[in-house]
């Protein structure tokens, strides 16, 4: 039984690993690329320490709790990076593929 | 059972990281090699874990946990510098 749960853990954890790099190497914009690695990172590595954890507890003498460390510390750093990346992207005025607002256009200020 | 699962999981990671590198390499700005960069350690990461638990060692866990701070710091240290020209001011 807890085979299966860590199997399905696993397989849910790199799967989403594999579309959040899938999302960066193929969509259009920087705006839109910042989306999948972080999704990446909460949910597939997080469930990724979940089976390691839970795999750990049942082969090793005790509860394993390195794992619950390394979650906490990217579930606290992935959007403090991600919003950082996003100012840096904004500063640097790089293309969007979102068309510009129309109260925002040269011209059309009060 | 688990076998199975860890080298199916290997293979999906190993080419997110190629996916990652590629991206990398060709990135048209800056702020995507950076989140490149910051993708291709959270891929790392996996990487170990799934290492630790396919050669049932503890020991890939403070890799992970160094490799995470260290990413981390990176990261923030390269957004710094494209937004403020300097990273200690």
């Amino acid at each position: 039984m807890l085979d299966i749960i860590i199997s399905i853990l696993i397989l849910i954890g790199a799967g989403f690993t594999f579309v959040g790099s899938l999302g960066l190497a193929r969509l259009k914009d920087f705006y839109t690329r910042l989306h999948g690695p972080t999704k990446a990172t909460t949910l597939g590595v997080g469930s990724l320490l979940i089976a390691s954890a839970l795999y750990f507890s049942h082969t090793g003498p005790g509860i394993s709790l390195h794992e619950v460390l390394i979650t906490l510390f990217l579930f606290i750093t992935a959007p403090v990076s991600a919003h950082l990346l996003a100012k840096a992207a904004l500063h640097l005025r790089l293309h969007s593929q979102a068309p510009v607002p129309e109260e925002d256009k040269v011209g059309n200020r009060d | 059972m688990i076998e199975l699962a860890l080298n199916i999981a290997l293979t999906l990671v190993g080419l997110a990281t190629a996916l990652t590198f590629w991206r990398l390499l060709r990135g048209p700005s800056a702020p995507d090699r950076i989140l490149a960069l910051d993708t291709l350690y959270i891929n790392t990461i996996a990487l170990l874990v799934l290492l630790g638990i396919v050669l049932g060692n503890n020991i890939y866990f403070e890799a992970a946990l160094l490799i995470a701070l260290m990413g981390f710091v990176g990261t923030i240290a390269l957004c710094k510098y494209l937004l403020r020209g300097d990273i200690i001011e």
